[in-house]
Formats: structure tokens, C-alpha cells, sequence
């Protein structure tokens, strides 16, 4: 069977010793990092996302296969940045000031992994300045931000104002469980994600736009 | 009249379906085999570090009421307004599990383990849930002790962030019970640390005392609707 294919099927069940030994023996054949990582590990991740959007599989197992993933991408990762392979793009996310449940906000990082981004996840009660600081240093297209109480959802608009303010192009999404629609448009940022997926679908909408 | 309870952790471990329902997997056999050792070695993770504690305190209506206006910012109608008065003792109280569990989650997505750390994460917050139940039914004990608790007695926990009770209801309730005592803090942005830490007021009253018609404003935007389990668990 083609190596890659296999990487991907046993990404799918989430067998992290096993991609870590095929991508190994992937390297050692000379194949090209970067069909590793889309046709191998990003193929399996696609597979196990749309699975898990229609219900199939759980978000445990999703984690399972990132695991996988992660097995194969800390190999391949030098040889990415040798070959200058480029990502899906640049998201920068993190919890905003004074909140520190990070947990949503790790799933979404997580899954634009699995989808070809490159993430810089600022942690946690990231002041509103840091988000756009790092959005400009990296070039980042988008700043995805997530809050878990009422009392530091604030920050969001400290950084839809500062994007604006700094005249950068840049989009804002919001999330986290006091978050809506309604406060996303409130406070003028360019999209609300309901779930870590939906957010990760509304962000490759963003950077598409 | 404050006290502290220590658990074991084992004490403190929730039921195991529980923790599946919440999560929406599948209880029982319908849980594939790699999803049962996940959750496993969550479950043994979380009794290997849970350190569970609460400082439980009485406290008569007329402070509670103080403790309960906050800031200002609570919903003009909430449920603890009508079931209060109806209430015959009242505590305020806050439990946590501890730190090193939500280190360990926090590690665990920084090691590349996130399904173990979000899993740790999802046992964790049920432990919690349970321990505002299980410092509810320290109280009654410590009542029934002293005499004079009805038999028909119940006890709910009521939290602020929840039916109209603002979160930032717990600048006072913190001023008034001290839990640093225990080692849970509130920060600036009324979040308590360590994150698995519930705080709020036990209050035991008749199973209809804690009857309401969840017909609020805000009840329209519920995302739980514990509500009528909560009272059915007391009638």
C-alpha cells in the first residue's frame, strides 16, 4: 500500500507509534516532507474531521489522531522549514487577559494544526496589545481569541479596536462559552465560532476572504 | 462558624458514566476499547493528584442577602430571591480538587497528550460539580449532629454565574468565607484558582422550598437547564 496512505489510515485510529515509524521509514525512502505531511498526516487529519463533523467519532478520538499527528509532524517539522514548505497560514490565538481556561481555546489550536496552519498560541490572560503585537511581528492574517466569563469577554474589543486603530489587516474571531453571535457583531469582530470546529472552519473562511 | 473538610480523592472521583454523558460519548459497552483506556488513565490520573478540600460557613440571612447583592449586577428577578426567605440554615462555601490536577492538564496539552489532558479536564469538572454536592451534605450532617434538622430537610448548592446570581458575586462571598484558608484564590476577573474550584451557598430547606419556575429572562438563554433535575433530586 502507498506509505502515505497508510500514514493517513493510521493517523485515522489514532496509532501514534506507528506513524511516528511509518513517517520515519517515509523520510528514510526520500519522500518529499511536504507529500508527507498533506498526502500522510493532513489526509488522515481531514478524514478524522469531517468524520467527527458528522458525528461518526467523538472529540476523544479527534484528540487521539492529533497525537498521531503531532508523532509524525515533530519529525518532519526540519524538514519542512529546510524545504521552506509553506502552511495553510498563520493564526495567531490565545485566552484573553484575566481568563485562564484554555481548554476550548487548545482544541481550536489543535485542530488548525490538523488542517495545515501555523499557530502561535500566546497562552493564557494575554493582554489585548500582545494579540495584535504578535498578529503584526508574524504576519498573521487572523487573531482568534477565546473567553470564559462575562468579566474578561472586555478584552475582545480592546483588540477589534486595537486592529483598527493600527490600520492592520488583520480578522478577528471570537469564541467561549458567554461568547455569541450577537457580542461578536457588537463589538465589530469578523466572525464567532460556536464550537472549536466551527471556529476552525470560519478562520480558513477568513483567511480565504 | 467555618470548618474545613478534607476528602480523599477516591471520595472525590465521579461516577464514571457521568463523566461520559457529559461528554456525550456512549455510556457502558457502546465505548470503543481505545476510549475506555483513555478514560481510565484520566480517572487513575485524576486519584493519583486530586487533593480535594472546601471551608464550609454558615451565615444568617440578613449577611447572606449583603453577600448576595454583590457589585450590583445580579439579574433584577433571580430564584435565590424567593427560595432564600424559605430556606432554614444557609452556609457559604467553596471546594476545590486542587492544583496539581489542573497542572497536570495544562501539561498534558503542552506534552502533546491532548486527549488525556482534555479528558483529565472532563473528570475534574464533574469532581467539582460533586463537591459542592458533597460539602451540601456535610452541612446537613454537621446539622443533623446538633439537632433539630427536619427530616424532610434538603440541601442544594446555588453558584454565582448561574440564574441571575453574577459571577462577580464572588468578590463578596470570598470577603465574607476566606477560602485563601484553603488555597483558592479569586483573581481580578472573579476566576478562581485552581481552576477546578466551585464556590456559592448551601442552602437546606424543604425539597419545596427550592421549587421555581424556571420562567426568568435569563432562562431563555440556559445553556444547561439543571434546574429541573435539581429540584426533582430534592422532592
Amino acid at each position: 500500500m502507498d506509505p502515505l496512505k497508510q500514514i493517513a489510515e493510521h493517523l485515522e485510529r489514532g496509532d501514534d507509534e506507528r506513524v511516528a515509524a511509518l513517517v520515519s521509514e517515509a523520510i528514510a525512502a526520500g519522500l518529499p516532507a511536504a507529500d508527507i505531511l498533506n498526502r500522510g498526516l493532513l489526509a488522515g487529519m481531514a478524514v478524522v474531521g469531517e468524520q467527527f463533523r458528522v458525528r461518526e467519532i467523538f472529540l476523544p478520538d479527534v484528540l487521539l489522531a492529533a497525537r498521531a499527528m503531532y508523532a509524525g509532524l515533530n519529525l518532519i517539522r526540519p524538514l519542512l522549514a529546510r524545504d521552506g514548505v509553506p502552511t495553510a497560514g498563520k493564526v495567531v490565538i490565545g485566552s484573553v487577559q484575566g481568563d485562564l481556561h484554555d481548554i476550548g481555546k487548545n482544541l481550536v489550536g489543535i485542530m488548525l494544526k490538523g488542517a495545515g496552519f501555523e499557530v502561535i498560541d500566546l497562552g493564557n490572560d494575554v493582554p489585548a496589545a500582545r494579540f495584535v503585537d504578535a498578529a503584526a511581528e508574524a504576519g498573521a492574517p487572523v487573531i482568534g481569541m477565546s473567553a470564559l466569563l462575562t468579566t474578561t469577554m472586555t478584552v475582545m474589543k480592546e483588540v477589534v479596536d486595537l486592529v483598527k486603530a493600527r490600520r492592520l489587516d488583520v480578522r478577528t474571531i471570537v469564541g467561549g462559552a458567554p461568547v455569541s453571535e450577537a457580542f461578536a457583531k457588537e463589538i465589530g469582530a469578523d466572525a464567532y465560532g460556536f464550537d472549536a470546529a466551527n471556529a476552525v472552519d470560519r478562520i480558513k473562511a477568513l483567511v480565504h476572504a | 462558624m467555618k470548618w474545613r473538610v478534607d476528602w480523599t480523592p477516591a471520595d472525590s472521583t465521579p461516577d464514571w458514566n457521568q463523566v461520559l454523558r457529559a461528554q456525550g460519548l456512549p455510556e457502558g459497552q457502546a465505548l470503543p476499547t481505545r476510549l475506555v483506556k483513555l478514560v481510565d488513565a484520566a480517572f487513575n490520573l485524576y486519584v493519583q493528584l486530586a487533593r480535594p478540600r472546601a471551608l464550609i460557613g454558615a451565615i444568617g440571612r440578613d449577611e447572606f442577602a449583603e453577600v448576595y447583592a454583590g457589585d450590583g449586577h445580579n439579574s433584577h428577578e433571580t430564584p435565590l430571591e424567593a427560595i432564600v426567605p424559605r430556606a432554614d440554615h444557609l452556609a457559604l462555601f467553596v471546594a476545590t480538587v486542587g492544583e496539581p490536577v489542573s497542572q497536570a492538564i495544562g501539561d498534558l496539552f503542552e506534552q502533546q497528550e491532548p486527549a488525556l489532558g482534555y479528558m483529565l479536564d472532563a473528570v475534574a469538572s464533574e469532581a467539582a460539580d460533586g463537591l459542592s454536592h458533597a460539602a451540601g451534605r456535610e452541612l446537613i450532617e454537621r446539622l443533623r449532629r446538633r439537632g433539630g434538622l427536619a427530616d424532610e430537610a434538603r440541601v442544594l448548592p446555588y453558584s454565582p454565574g448561574y440564574c441571575g446570581w453574577h459571577v462577580t458575586g464572588q468578590r463578596k462571598l470570598f470577603a465574607a468565607l476566606e477560602p485563601e484558608a484553603i488555597g483558592v484564590t479569586l483573581n481580578a476577573s472573579c476566576l478562581m484558582q485552581p481552576l477546578k474550584s466551585v464556590s456559592g451557598v448551601l442552602v437546606v430547606g424543604s425539597g419545596e422550598a427550592h421549587r421555581f419556575h424556571p420562567t426568568y429572562t435569563f432562562c431563555e438563554h440556559c445553556g444547561t437547564r439543571q434546574c429541573r433535575d435539581r429540584m426533582a433530586s430534592v422532592r
